[in-house]
């Protein structure tokens, strides 16, 4: 029951947290009241992940203090939070794929009868908090695994009602949605906003974010930024907030002059998808493929590169054609950057240096040999050219920010000088100053530059983020249910267009 | 950082194999700490020692070879064979070798062809070598004429003590800088802990993932050929129920090494040290006379705390990076 004036769920005061010399929270405030959707913004690093672990009982704040329903708050550990009512969904879904969406929902309170677990009690109330979401109809007895992915997180929310949160923390929680799924997500928050949750939606969508949210707040260096009711802000000025300065040109575009053929794809096929595709990519511009989550974009860059198996049609990379390994496709000049930067754009355990080296075509003797100093400074000279922010080169990779990430994943393709640059959603995940410096690296590398003798590239870029695939791309393809429509000159396109073309409704006049 | 990093990882184990020297040295007798017994330990420690090189590239592979043991029994058999009829050592020595490096190489090739996980296909293997050894030697020991092979581990007879320590052992330490220095100054060292790390991203990066990995099995087979001669020195016939269970020591000594089964780390003097440690409790413990089942009881706690600490630095250092 929301009050005219209602008092916050929950209030965070001052909150001070330091790792070492880094300060990563310096005296931030938040407070979300029942029935609210608090928007939490800031690029990567800003400490919005430290301040929902403060929250959630994973980190104990240096100073500051917290209250629940006005009471005093001080998880010492998750398990506390989390029975007070705290309850996070992350990125990363924390369900067990091999366990039914019952057991998922009930896992570690499952009620007890005669010493056994009570099967009909666990399918009740599991089908209850299902219900609450509007979920009644999915078979409690699924395996989770079997689900696809929009329903695992209605399964994981569905689970945070069964423990009986108060507060609920989104974090990124669309990043790998499509739009229908996004639509439903919203519908379940609403339903939840109507019972009195408390909802922090942590995300880099201000598109979204504009839709759903009744208040934000923004965070930048550990400090807040700026706060206020969604409705009166701008998404211009939630972004001004965001980088503290202003954002000019998000999408720089330099004469572009398409040079040969560096791709010649005809009629690729691969199980199950792509299933035809047909597109030329020239040296020299930067066409985009454009389509919904799992329409075969990125099967298609991986047939492409070699690693999955081609089923039909040809693939010609310059003049070499047939099937490719992708040490082959390195080899002809080509490059990869995945979608998936935790399990196969990087390796998160190793350092800067040995992920940028990690091809070592050209890095060692003929016998072999490598020396860890010219590693290093090979490593050093793309830490300055991207200007990753890191402590070294010897920085473990998954102790960066996303944004820094991609750049080294970026920096392994540059150092080894590939012509053709497959990229599959560079920009996923990262901040808005990132996401600027990664679209300026993309535009110098398709003009080339003539005056230091550096050819253009020919650029694949795969994206779901329609403005940037129109600001970037010189020619745009659609691809819908694995086949690949033609490609247009961007500014044929709109993202009105786009959509209908992905969603399969007719191609545009 | 990393170089530093990797010298803590070793500084660990290090400072756990000086502390228990140390014990057995105050608590033990006086022998404990003669140069003789030095010696002694060494010797122990190189069979061990040598097939756990290998095993060090398998486990930074992300891999696991359980049939250790059972190729040191086969090679043991062979080079008796070999010598039986009548071939000279050192042939008879490269052909138990060449023996170990092709059940190494039949590992890696059923790990990258059967897409079968290495735990059950070694443990396979570990079933067909032994029994191969069994089979081959009718069941019995395979005497062999005494050649200079047995030489490689025995104690030093008099005056030839500016060896310090007998030739096997020499070999062993040689070896051990060799791999030390294919993981740190080659491509290959590279590529193994790039796989080990993240085999998705290897093969993103045009790594050969399969070829690496049937070589880094291969080089785990012919380690374990080393360790099967160093096995035959000690024994000076070929039996084919020898070793059998010291594929876990191996482990073990990676293991308590900082080694890591998820793969992606570990290192040689890591490796040495958590052999070394294991000798060490078995030698102390048995020259305080302890039984047989408490070294066996010292030895698994002192795995399960080797492991235990790494953890908690990784931990620590994971959070204070955060």
């Amino acid at each position: 029951m929301t009050q005219a004036t209602p008092a916050p769920r929950f209030a965070m005061r001052g909150i001070r947290k330091s790792f070492g010399a880094t300060a990563a929270l310096q005296g931030v405030d938040l407070a979300v009241a029942p029935g609210e959707v608090h928007a939490l913004i800031g690029e990567n690093g800003a400490g919005k992940s430290t301040l929902m672990k403060v929250l959630a009982g994973a980190i104990r704040p240096d100073a500051g203090e917290m209250l629940l329903d006005g009471q005093p708050f001080a998880p010492a550990t998750t398990q506390a939070a989390r029975e007070a009512g705290v309850a996070m969904i992350y990125q990363e879904l924390s369900l067990a794929p091999h366990l039914p969406v019952e057991d998922n929902i009930m896992l570690g309170m499952e009620p007890i009868r005669f010493g056994l677990r009570d099967r009909t009690a666990i399918r009740d109330r599991a089908h209850e908090a299902l219900a609450m979401l509007g979920y009644g109809s999915l078979e409690p007895r699924t395996r989770v695994g079997d689900l696809p992915i929009a329903t695992r997180q209605v399964v994981e929310i569905a689970r945070a009602l069964a423990v009986g949160c108060k507060i609920l923390v989104l974090d990124e929680p669309t990043s790998s949605l499509t739009l229908a799924d996004i639509d439903h997500l919203f519908g379940v928050l609403d339903t939840l906003r109507s019972k009195g949750h408390a909802i922090v939606y942590i995300s880099h969508f201000l598109e979204e974010v504009k839709r759903i949210a009744d208040k934000f707040t923004v965070l930048r260096d550990g400090q807040t930024a700026g706060s206020g009711a969604i409705a009166e802000h701008s998404i211009e000025e939630i972004v001004n907030l965001m980088i503290g300065r202003k954002l000019e040109q998000l999408y720089p575009r330099s004469t572009r002059t398409p040079g040969e053929v560096m791709i010649h794809a005809v009629g690729i096929g691969a199980a199950p998808k792509p299933v035809n595709a047909t597109f030329d990519l020239r040296r020299g511009e930067v066409l985009g493929l454009a389509g919904l989550v799992g329409a075969g974009r990125t099967e298609l860059l991986r047939t492409l590169f070699g690693l999955d198996p081609v089923a039909s049609g040809e693939i010609t990379v310059r003049v070499h054609s047939g099937w490719a390994t992708p040490r082959d496709r390195w080899q002809q000049g080509a490059g990869m950057v995945s979608e998936d930067r935790a399990t196969e754009g990087l390796a998160g355990s190793l350092s800067i240096a040995s992920n940028i080296t990690m091809n070592l075509s050209h890095d060692a003797s003929p016998l072999g040999i490598v020396h860890p100093r010219h590693i290093e400074t090979v490593a050093r000279e793309w830490i300055d050219r991207l200007g990753i922010r890191t402590r070294g080169p010897d920085q473990e990779v998954r102790t960066l920010s996303g944004g820094n990430q991609q750049k080294v994943a970026i920096a392994r393709l540059l150092h080894e000088k590939v012509d053709i640059l497959l990229l599959d959603e560079p920009t996923r995940g990262i901040d808005v100053a990132s996401k600027s410096q990664i679209y300026e690296l993309i535009d110098r590398l398709a003009a080339g530059d003539p005056e230091h003798d550096i050819q253009p590239r020919a650029i694949l870029l795969v994206s779901s983020y329609l403005p940037e695939l129109l600001g970037v791309c010189d020619r745009i393809a659609v691809m819908h249910r694995g086949t690949l429509g033609p490609a247009r000159p961007a500014s044929a396109w709109t993202e009105h267009t786009l959509l209908l073309a992905a969603t399969g409704q007719g191609t545009p006049a | 950082m990393k170089r530093s990093s990797s010298l803590a990882q070793t500084l660990g184990p290090l400072i756990g194999l000086i502390l228990i020297f140390a014990l057995f040295a105050v608590a033990g007798p006086a022998s404990f700490s003669s140069l003789n017994n030095l010696e002694t330990i060494a010797r122990q420690t190189a069979i061990v020692g040598t097939a756990a090189l290998g095993m060090t590239l398998i486990i930074i592979a992300g891999g696991i070879d359980l049939s250790v043991g059972s190729m040191i029994a086969l090679v043991t058999v062979i080079t008796a064979a070999l010598l039986q009829a009548g071939l000279p050592p050192i042939v008879a020595a490269l052909g138990g070798i060449a023996t170990g490096l092709l059940c190494g190489f039949l590992n890696g090739y059923l790990v990258t062809r059967l897409k079968v996980v290495p735990f059950i296909v070694t443990l396979g293997t570990l079933l067909v070598v032994r029994g191969a050894a069994k089979g081959f030697a009718h069941e019995q020991k395979i005497d062999a004429p005494l050649t200079w092979l047995k030489e490689l581990l025995a104690a030093l007879p008099q005056g030839e003590g500016w060896r310090i320590v007998p030739w096997g052992v020499w070999l062993a330490i040689a070896l051990a800088f060799l791999v030390a220095g294919v993981l740190l100054y080659t491509r290959l060292g590279r590529h193994i802990i790039a796989i080990g790390s993240n085999e998705q991203t290897a093969r993103l990066c045009g790594v050969p993932v399969d070829r690496v990995k049937v070589i880094v099995y291969s080089l785990g087979g012919a380690f374990a050929g080393v360790a099967g001669i160093l096995q035959f020195s000690r024994l000076t016939v070929g039996d084919p129920t020898v070793a059998s269970g010291v594929e876990l020591d191996v482990i073990a000594a990676v293991v308590i090494g900082g080694g890591s089964l998820n793969g992606g780390e570990g290192s040689i003097a890591g490796t040495i040290v958590g052999a070394l440690i294991m000798t060490v409790i078995r030698s102390g413990c048995a020259q305080m006379g302890l039984p047989n089942w408490v070294q066996e009881m010292v030895t698994g706690v002192i795995i399960v705390i080797a492991v235990a600490l790494d953890r908690w630095r990784q931990r620590r250092k994971a959070s204070g990076a955060a």
